[in-house]
């Protein structure tokens, strides 16, 4: 994995919005190669050596965290876990001085996660370095939705033409608006269902076709995929309980059966199980949510690479301190 | 099921004839239905020229089942229903514990079939524990058997939380009623503001306590879509919102109370407990435009509001006392009182207590039309009488019409073709 089919022209990965079919095609393929690197025994490559990666994790995070950290060392990188219990914005610190304050380190590359939306624009404003977006409040996770659109094309072949179901929590949901946005752009037809409390009618502005009812929702779908329901958006703020929703919208062997009888589904984690997907759906034949965790590392890999090809050359000492070009 | 023949029976619209019911529903009616025609029918009741109507719809009763059987249980409650020719009654949730768990309304559709006389629909609770924070499994509820969403008499405050509820409500076409009354304005009122208040020194309500809370549920409804019926609606102000709503096409509908059309607030002078109520009597300026407002349909539906209160309860301090008053058994007479001072027709004031509020309630009885259900009753218009409380069927007595002459009386109450009274 030393080519790049396409040369992916951003500095940095804040969102799939923004992205062209070829960018996007461009990191899937270079995912494609890493998932065969990450299947063999020597797994480490050298294409991010002496580079420096901080993972800056301002919300709880333990699988996108370190399928970030996996992905860095598989690739040579060294990397740094900054979490938030350990970091100084406990000590009032604010995200800017943060920021400034790991840019004077000189790292290569950060991952951020952070549980307001665009605080991870704020930051790339103002370092020098590759920012990737890990999760933006409500508003975008470009690598989960990466990790998708790659198990769905390897399953399916092509994305084009499929119809695909995202069911639940739609209004909290940073993996949806990222997923939605991708997934059109890729030509997929997609249809979201939950209750209004958590699929507010103006989602349709962003292309998609609103159900209230997943009998109706799921039938001759190709793939669904099941969101998280928080805990404390379960107990009569926006659906009245558990057991009213898995009712209506959980995801069950019969309402799977709806579906086409291929139909794939997916789950971006951690599952509440017995809330929004029953076992024995999750852990099925037609259940892709193992594969995805996979594809995640992979993905992750490619989006390093990627972004790492338009930093300042290693050799080049004075390039540090020159301001990456823009495409 | 044995057959039922009714004759020379005149029927609401001011035309007349038989009515002939079979298999629980209304089989066929009109001025061709005689002895002649269908006289096979095992039973034939001859109404001497008596009303015959469709059996009242009442949506909104306090029962004390469970938790406050002293009260009033499903059986003394359906036992005033029928004297009063109340077929079908919407309960209030407001019970201990409150109707919102699909258990419980299992529960009152089974003991209600077990021991009512009449057909005993139970609403459920639109937050849970009517405690105005978050929303109650309007789906399972809705599965169970409830036909509306209703904190009863506890207004909800929070308009972040109705709004939830109301987009929720909207998915399962629920019907959302609220009693619209903001509590901070209404603080301890127990009268709205005005002479009447002062005369009497007793804490008042100003009347956009319940204009602001309706204006507000109706930006929501409009804002969500959602099928609204406003419970009791009593002021000017309210109406005039009401009003706006309907020009706009908005799916909602109001009802008002027996009370507020009979009574007023002079009523009360003497502290007279008995007529102390929730929403508070108006004046008679504004009674008259209640009536009127029902006269024109602006007013959807005439509820009884029947809360049945233990003596303990009322024989205190004006200020101290329950709300409340039962309704179910004078509600009709009462109405009545409209028709003859011709203030409201016949045919509208029934409509407000059958068609109207069973459309409200998607229910296919209220009506005499073929098909419908077999929920009848024969009235004699014309027959007075004098109120006695004490005699009335209601566990609780509190009648705010104790003494009242009245006129009309319920001779028959048939529920699914089966004679569940005869006076």
């Amino acid at each position: 994995m030393t080519h790049l089919p396409h040369l992916f022209r951003h500095r940095h990965l804040l969102g799939i919005e923004g992205l062209s079919p070829h960018d996007i095609n461009a990191l899937l393929d270079l995912a494609d190669e890493a998932v065969d690197v990450s299947r063999k025994v020597d797994k480490k490559r050298d294409v991010l050596r002496g580079r420096t990666q901080i993972n800056l994790f301002f919300e709880s995070s333990t699988r996108t965290q370190a399928s970030f950290e996996l992905a860095g060392k598989r690739l040579g990188a060294d990397v740094m876990n900054m979490s938030v219990a350990t970091s100084s914005l406990k000590k009032g610190e604010t995200l800017i001085d943060t920021a400034m304050t790991l840019n004077a380190m000189r790292p290569d590359l950060i991952v951020v996660r952070h549980s307001a939306a665009g605080a991870v624009h704020l930051l790339a404003r103002k370092v020098d370095c590759s920012v990737i977006n890990a999760g933006d409040g409500a508003h975008e996770h470009p690598t989960q939705a990466l990790l998708d659109a790659l198990t769905i094309r390897r399953n399916k072949g092509q994305i084009q033409g499929l119809t695909i179901a995202i069911c639940g929590d739609i209004l909290h949901s940073r993996v949806a608006r990222s997923n939605i946005i991708l997934l059109n752009t890729l030509g997929a037809r997609i249809r979201v269902i939950g209750p209004s409390t958590l699929v507010p009618d103006s989602i349709a502005a962003i292309g998609v076709e609103i159900f209230r009812d997943m009998e109706r929702g799921l039938r001759d779908v190709d793939i669904i995929m099941m969101l998280r329901l928080q805990r404390e958006r379960m107990n009569g703020a926006f659906v009245p309980s558990i057991r009213e929703y898995y009712r209506f919208w959980g995801l069950n062997a019969e309402r799977l059966a709806l579906a086409k009888p291929d139909a794939l589904v997916m789950h971006p984690g951690p599952m509440n199980r017995g809330v929004e997907i029953s076992s024995d759906v999750a852990d099925g034949a037609q259940s892709l949510i193992r594969e995805q965790v996979e594809m995640g590392v992979a993905v992750r890999m490619a989006v390093l690479q990627a972004l790492a090809q338009n930093l300042p050359d290693t050799s080049s000492e004075q390039g540090r301190n020159q301001a990456v070009a823009q495409p | 099921m044995s057959a039922t023949l009714f004759v020379s029976a005149s029927f609401p619209d001011g035309s007349g004839g038989g009515l002939y019911v079979e298999n629980a529903k209304i089989a066929d009616i009109g001025p061709h239905v005689t002895r002649v025609s269908h006289g096979k029918a095992a039973q034939v009741i001859d109404c001497r020229g008596d009303l015959l109507a469709p059996g009242l719809v009442d949506m909104q009763a306090f029962i004390g089942e469970p938790g406050a059987e002293y009260r009033e249980t499903l059986s003394s409650a359906s036992r005033a229903a029928v004297r009063g020719g109340v077929t079908t009654l919407v309960s209030m949730p407001n019970t201990t514990p409150p109707v919102d768990d699909p258990a419980i309304v299992d529960y009152l559709k089974r003991r209600a079939e077990e021991k009512a006389l009449v057909r005993i629909l139970p609403a459920a609770a639109l937050t849970k524990s009517l405690q105005g924070r978050e929303i109650s499994e309007i789906g399972l509820l809705q599965q169970a058997g409830a036909v509306a969403f209703t904190d009863g008499h506890v207004s909800i405050g929070n308009a972040g939380v109705m709004r939830r509820a109301f987009v929720y409500a909207k998915d399962f076409d629920a019907l959302i009623m609220h009693f619209a009354q903001d509590k901070n304005l209404a603080g301890e009122g127990v009268m709205y503001e005005g002479e009447w208040a002062v005369r009497l020194g007793l804490p008042a309500m100003p009347r956009e306590a319940e204009s602001i809370i309706l204006e507000r549920d109706l930006r929501l409804v409009a804002l969500t879509g959602v099928r609204y019926h406003a419970l009791s609606v009593t002021t000017l102000q309210g109406l005039e919102v009401i009003a706006r709503a309907k020009k706009q096409g908005l799916p909602v509908t109001c009802g008002v109370s027996i009370n507020h059309l009979t009574l007023n607030e002079n009523d009360v002078s003497g502290y007279r407990t008995f007529l102390k109520v929730n929403p508070p009597l108006v004046t008679e300026d504004e009674r008259i435009a209640l009536v009127e407002a029902v006269a024109t349909g602006l007013i959807d539906v005439i509820c009884s509001d029947h809360n049945p209160q233990d003596v303990e309860n009322k024989r205190l301090p004006f200020a101290e006392a329950a709300f409340g008053a039962v309704g179910l058994e004078t509600m009709l007479s009462a109405a009545l009182r409209l028709v003859s001072a011709g203030q409201v027709s016949l045919s509208r004031m029934l409509e407000a207590m059958t068609s109207r509020p069973a459309d409200i309630l998607r229910l296919p009885q209220g009506r005499l039309s073929r098909g419908a259900p077999a929920d009848l009753i024969r009235v004699d218009l014309d027959e007075p009488y004098v109120v006695d409380a004490l005699k009335l069927h209601s566990r609780a007595k509190n009648s705010p019409f104790d003494e009242a002459k009245l006129q009309g009386v319920v001779k028959l109450t048939m529920v699914a073709g089966r004679v569940v009274y005869q006076g």
